[in-house]
């Protein structure tokens, strides 16, 4: 594989916070990544732990009364925080684009496939109608849609689901964007939708040579998909780095937690049961002290709870927010399974 | 689609059909017109006299199969108390209610949309409570309250338009505007509802997630979508215009449909109220079928039905 080198996106500590009912929620506590073309960046974590409220802020399609602030948000060297709305409106749907989760209400079912298709095509380039159709045509084969013709002229409720996704992602791709975020593209779908879906998005950033943020809470999906990973916990990245360091050397007890919540994880005991992790994510309305994950922690030290934990690197590209080492880690939870087996 | 709208037109021939049972049955049995038709004053005689000639001595069951066979041919009967043809009757008073009715709606519609869109686009802002206040007036005020209100500001203290009437255009603006504020609160906050319910669903996320300009947004993808609710609604305010606002109508003295109907209950005058109940059972239907195939057209997700 070549080393990506041209970077699409550029976080640096990203904050967003935002207002609700009960106070201000900081929902994403100064994040840092880097995607570069060709290269897929997985943010993993659980509903609420900030990774969509970072895909909408890079999109800029967060409520106007989300407050946004980083030290950079650089895409394709432009500072996305300066843009106003109609210049981030003129990158949308073009070299920015966007896949959502819910393929089943993403698209708008008053009006054509074909005309909601060729829309980010009208809108950002000056082309007839015409040709915007038969490039339309075109990435709907490019995404294993057969009889396009006859598709462009259906409504979304007489597709399926997997198709209604393969036509959002055609949506997403009919510009070529430099970066696609993929905010859990194949949730909705069953599981042999999502191999097929996931195969799909990529050969296609293979062809396209995009950069991609795909986002999701499902760990398995990871190892398929990403060359990077961030694992995020209570709007903070809390670990880092390839794929292959994650999964062999996971140095996060979250991660770690994660892995267990697998199939895979446990295979290796017959007769285990599937792990959970026991707890919820802490409310982040008003703010937390220490680590966000202490609460939930087997190995919780006095230290996690009076001060905030740094990221640091662990060996190689791997970084992690935790004091503990990680042969500590790589001990935790199994034995947890194991008293939950015993009871 | 010509399914559907066969379907939908066989049941509209079906409510006509029931209503013109009840209406004939119920006028006959609440009031009996061989003693309107003998007149006031007139001994026993004269009125038994009247009810065999005029043939009202038979079953109505009969007269009904007589009266349907008729209508179905265009002969609506002869009016009681102006002795002419019913249909010239209608007819006469036919185009002052369509005038006023299509007005009234259309400046309701006027009001609503934009308001409403406003109001969902801007919720909880003070053109949102403005609007919302607007609205609750426009529902708690009775509307002769607001007719004679209006005729005291723009007759009396003014002088801009004239009282009553149905002559020239000017005579229907204060009309037109009490009817249209009359509908314009229940399509405005459908408008409202609709709007903000639409903005917050993921087509819109997608919409803007395209590039596309927040004007196009709202209005390709959430208006239409916005006010498929509205449409039946819409229909059976404008069939309640088109049927004639008898308060309206007898407030402005505007010699249409509504007025007709008051004046022919008041004289027993069974074939006008026969025919009138008719015409905007009549017009309902239309309604209705037209909002259905608006919707169909509007959404379609409901051109399989």
């Amino acid at each position: 594989m070549t080393r990506p080198i041209e970077k699409v996106l550029e976080v640096r500590d990203l904050q967003v916070k935002l207002s609700t009912s009960t106070g201000p929620l900081h929902a994403v506590r100064g994040i840092s990544f880097d995607v570069a073309m060709g290269e897929t960046v997985c943010i993993v974590g659980e509903s609420g732990c900030g990774k969509s409220i970072t895909a909408l802020s890079v999109m800029g399609l967060l409520p106007k009364k989300a407050e946004v602030q980083a030290e950079a948000l650089r895409f394709d060297s432009q500072d996305l925080l300066k843009l106003n709305e109609r210049q981030l409106s003129n990158l949308r749907g073009d070299k920015l684009a966007m896949i959502f989760q819910e393929p089943m209400t993403a698209l708008n079912p008053v009006y054509t496939i074909g005309d909601q298709l060729t829309e980010p095509l009208l809108r950002h380039r000056r082309i007839s109608k015409r040709e915007a159709y038969s490039l339309a045509e075109r990435i709907l084969e490019k995404v294993g849609i057969s009889g396009a013709a006859r598709r462009m002229q259906q409504f979304p409720h007489q597709l399926s689901g997997g198709l209604r996704q393969r036509i959002v992602i055609a949506m997403a791709l009919i510009c070529e964007p430099k970066l696609v975020i993929a905010d859990e593209p194949t949730t909705a779908l069953d599981v042999t939708i999502q191999a097929q879906i996931l195969h799909l998005m990529k050969d296609l950033q293979r062809e396209f040579g995009m950069g991609m943020l795909f986002i999701t809470h499902d760990l398995g999906l990871v190892s398929r998909i990403a060359d990077r990973v961030l694992v995020m916990y209570a709007g903070q990245i809390v670990e880092s780095g390839s794929v292959a360091e994650i999964f062999d050397r996971p140095s996060h007890p979250y991660t770690k937690g994660l892995m267990q919540c697998l199939p895979s994880g446990v295979r290796a005991q017959p007769g285990a049961r599937l792990g959970s992790i026991p707890g919820i994510v802490p409310n982040l309305v008003g703010g937390i002290k220490g680590c966000g994950f202490a609460g939930r922690c087997p190995a919780v030290r006095e230290a996690c709870r009076s001060a905030e934990i740094a990221l640091r690197a662990v060996a190689g590209t791997q970084a992690s927010r935790c004091i503990l080492p990680p042969e500590e880690v790589a001990k935790l939870w199994t034995e947890a399974v194991g008293l939950e087996i015993e009871q | 689609m010509l399914a559907y709208v066969l379907k939908r037109l066989g049941l509209g021939i079906l409510v006509m059909l029931a209503v013109s049972t009840i209406v004939f049955t119920l006028t006959n049995v609440a009031a009996d017109p061989a003693r309107t038709i003998a007149g006031e004053g007139a001994t026993a005689a004269d009125v038994e006299a009247a009810r065999i000639a005029y043939g009202f001595d038979r079953p109505i069951p009969v007269r009904y199969a007589e009266w349907l066979a008729n209508v179905a041919q265009g002969d609506l009967g002869t009016s009681y108390r102006q002795r002419r043809p019913v249909a010239d009757v209608v007819a006469e008073r036919l185009p002052v209610t369509l005038a006023l009715g299509l007005a009234a709606f259309a400046l309701a519609l006027a009001l609503s949309l934009p308001l409403g869109l406003l109001a969902g686009l801007r919720e909880n802002t003070w053109v949102d409570r403005l609007a919302l206040v607007f609205a609750l007036v426009g529902q708690a005020m009775p509307t002769f309250w607001f007719a004679l209100l209006g005729m005291v500001i723009f007759v009396v203290k003014l002088g801009w338009l004239p009282a009553s009437g149905s002559d020239t255009w000017r005579h229907f603006v204060l009309p037109s505007v009490v009817l249209a504020y009359y509908a314009t609160p229940t399509l405005m906050r459908l408008t409202r509802a609709g709007v903000i319910e639409v903005m917050k669903s993921d087509y819109i996320r997608t919409a803007r997630a395209k590039g596309l300009r927040p004007g196009k947004v709202v209005l390709k993808h959430a208006m239409r979508n916005a006010i498929l609710p509205l449409v039946s609604v819409a229909a059976v305010q404008l069939g309640f215009m088109l049927g004639g606002s008898i308060v309206v109508e007898t407030i402005f003295a505007m010699r249409g449909l509504g007025y007709l109907a008051w004046e022919s209950i008041t004289f027993s005058d069974l074939p006008v109220i026969q025919a009138v109940v008719l015409l905007i059972a009549g017009i309902y239907v239309l309604l209705t079928l037209g909002a259905d195939i608006l919707n169909a057209w509007l959404d379609p997700r409901l051109r399989m039905g």
